[in-house]
């Protein structure tokens, strides 16, 4: 097995961690996001209680809880540390930079990574640790309930969209970048993937986005 | 050849490795539109020779864009503001009468200056030794016909030798990474079929002796490839990736 560690250090090898587990929490968010949408339905909250239960239930999906800290755990820990080692590489800093060749969020992935980190602490303990691990939401408090309470207040609908633009240009970058890093650039597919990673950055930002602002505002019925 | 640029140069001095640098500030006056860089360079260091001074000690040697050598950050760009040219290639009439220019070597842990403008790029032939040999049948060449190649491997292999190894992708990265360089050399012999019997020892072995030399790792920004003058392309990045990956993972 010493191949396989070797191999994951090297400079590449941090990178193809980053990309599959980047990739992995990409496809959490898509189903995240779609069963969140269902509050939207404007019936109360029902059927999005009702997906908000089987997904507290269901043993494959709590199983597939601790599979996705494990991914975002090594998302992290990776990043942070490609940042500092690739930060250490240019000893004394340039006195001018042009910063036209290339996308001024491609280059902060690290701080886009870790406003998201800063969000990810309030988002989880305002619903997973009250609802999983302290149990501090009453019995006969709903998901749909416990979203309207904690987004009455306007300090949380303000981080929620900060947290949702930094998601958009985390994944603007890092959904092509994924797929450069795993080899998949191909003159006829990468414009395609770029094209998709970019609607899919912006269309889940917005739809999460929407939530805290639409129970702010009083919009979902 | 008297002309009509009168500009401000910023240019990075250090005596040694050892020693830290700082930016001198230089007039220069009457520099004509149709010099090169390095002959406006060469202009100052002439008067600063007459004057009993130091001269600003730079890389170069064709002066036509294809060996490599000049390698000036000029306004915060590898080679200066121009696509597709080298330090030699730009000319002055990229730039406007009474700009000041900051002039600033390659910055990377990996190219340690040796004075002024002159960076150490001995890490990158270490790079290429690491790649190791090519096996061919020694005597006669044989038939250009025996290895039939098609068209568009050729060009994409010939694409990728283009890099001159300047060292611009380094400089431009904001990790310093060498990725784009070490992609362009596994790539050129990847894609020909003298390359595959060493394939797969190659990548290994120029990878790690890149990361050994303390190259940063790719954050696939894309400046590398917007900054390279010979327009090296990061698609070469990925073959590296698909080329590392598959062969740690199929190694015996």
């Amino acid at each position: 097995m010493s191949w396989l560690t070797k191999s994951l250090g090297s400079s590449l090898g941090k990178k193809l961690l980053m990309s599959l587990t980047g990739l992995f929490l990409i496809s959490f968010l898509l189903v995240h996001c779609t069963l969140n949408a269902l509050v939207f339905l404007q019936d109360g909250g029902e059927t999005f209680n009702k997906a908000a239960e089987f997904m507290a239930t269901n043993p494959v999906i709590r199983t597939m809880e601790i599979v996705l800290f494990l991914g975002l755990i090594v998302h992290m820990v990776d990043g942070l540390r490609l940042h500092f080692e690739n930060k250490s590489k240019r000893p004394v800093a340039y006195a001018v930079i042009n910063g036209k060749n290339s996308t001024w969020y491609s280059r902060s992935m690290g701080l886009l990574g870790t406003l998201l980190l800063l969000f990810l602490v309030m988002h989880l303990s305002h619903f997973w640790f009250n609802a999983r691990i302290a149990g501090t939401i009453p019995e006969q408090m709903t998901m749909f309930e416990k979203m309207k309470e904690v987004f009455v207040s306007p300090i949380p609908v303000i981080v929620y969209v900060i947290g949702c633009g930094s998601l958009a240009y985390h994944l603007m970058h890092g959904f092509q970048s994924a797929f450069q890093t795993i080899g998949w650039n191909h003159p006829k597919y990468m414009p395609t993937i770029k094209c998709i990673g970019n609607i899919y950055a912006i269309v889940v930002s917005l739809v999460f986005a929407a939530m805290p602002i639409a129970f702010h505002l009083n919009l979902i019925k | 050849m008297e002309g009509n640029l009168n500009l401000t140069l910023k240019i990075w001095r250090q005596k040694n490795a050892n020693e830290a640098g700082k930016f001198e500030t230089y007039q220069v006056s009457g520099i004509s539109e149709d010099m090169s860089f390095l002959e406006m360079i060469d202009v100052l260091n002439n008067r600063l020779i007459e004057e009993g001074d130091d001269p600003v000690a730079f890389d170069h040697d064709c002066r036509e864009g294809i060996c490599g050598m000049c390698s000036m950050y000029i306004n915060g760009s590898p080679h200066g503001p121009n696509k597709g040219v080298t330090t030699c290639q730009l000319h002055m009439r990229s730039f406007s009468n009474g700009e000041t220019i900051t002039i600033e070597p390659w910055r990377a842990g990996a190219f340690p200056v040796i004075k002024d403008l002159v960076v150490n790029r001995s890490s990158f032939d270490r790079i290429i030794a690491a790649g190791g040999f090519v096996s061919v049948n020694t005597g006669n060449a044989q038939d250009a016909n025996n290895i039939p190649i098609p068209k568009e491997d050729a060009d994409e292999a010939f694409a990728a030798a283009a890099c001159i190894g300047c060292g611009a992708c380094v400089a431009a990265c904001k990790n310093a990474s060498a990725m784009l360089f070490t992609s362009a050399k596994v790539s050129q012999l990847a894609l020909l079929p003298q390359g595959q019997v060493e394939r797969a020892k190659r990548a290994q072995a120029m990878v790690a002796q890149m990361d050994e030399e303390g190259f940063g790792a790719c954050t696939n920004t894309g400046a590398c490839e917007a900054e390279c003058p010979k327009g090296i392309s990061i698609e070469n990045i990925a073959r590296m990736n698909r080329e590392y990956f598959s062969a740690v993972f199929a190694a015996k």
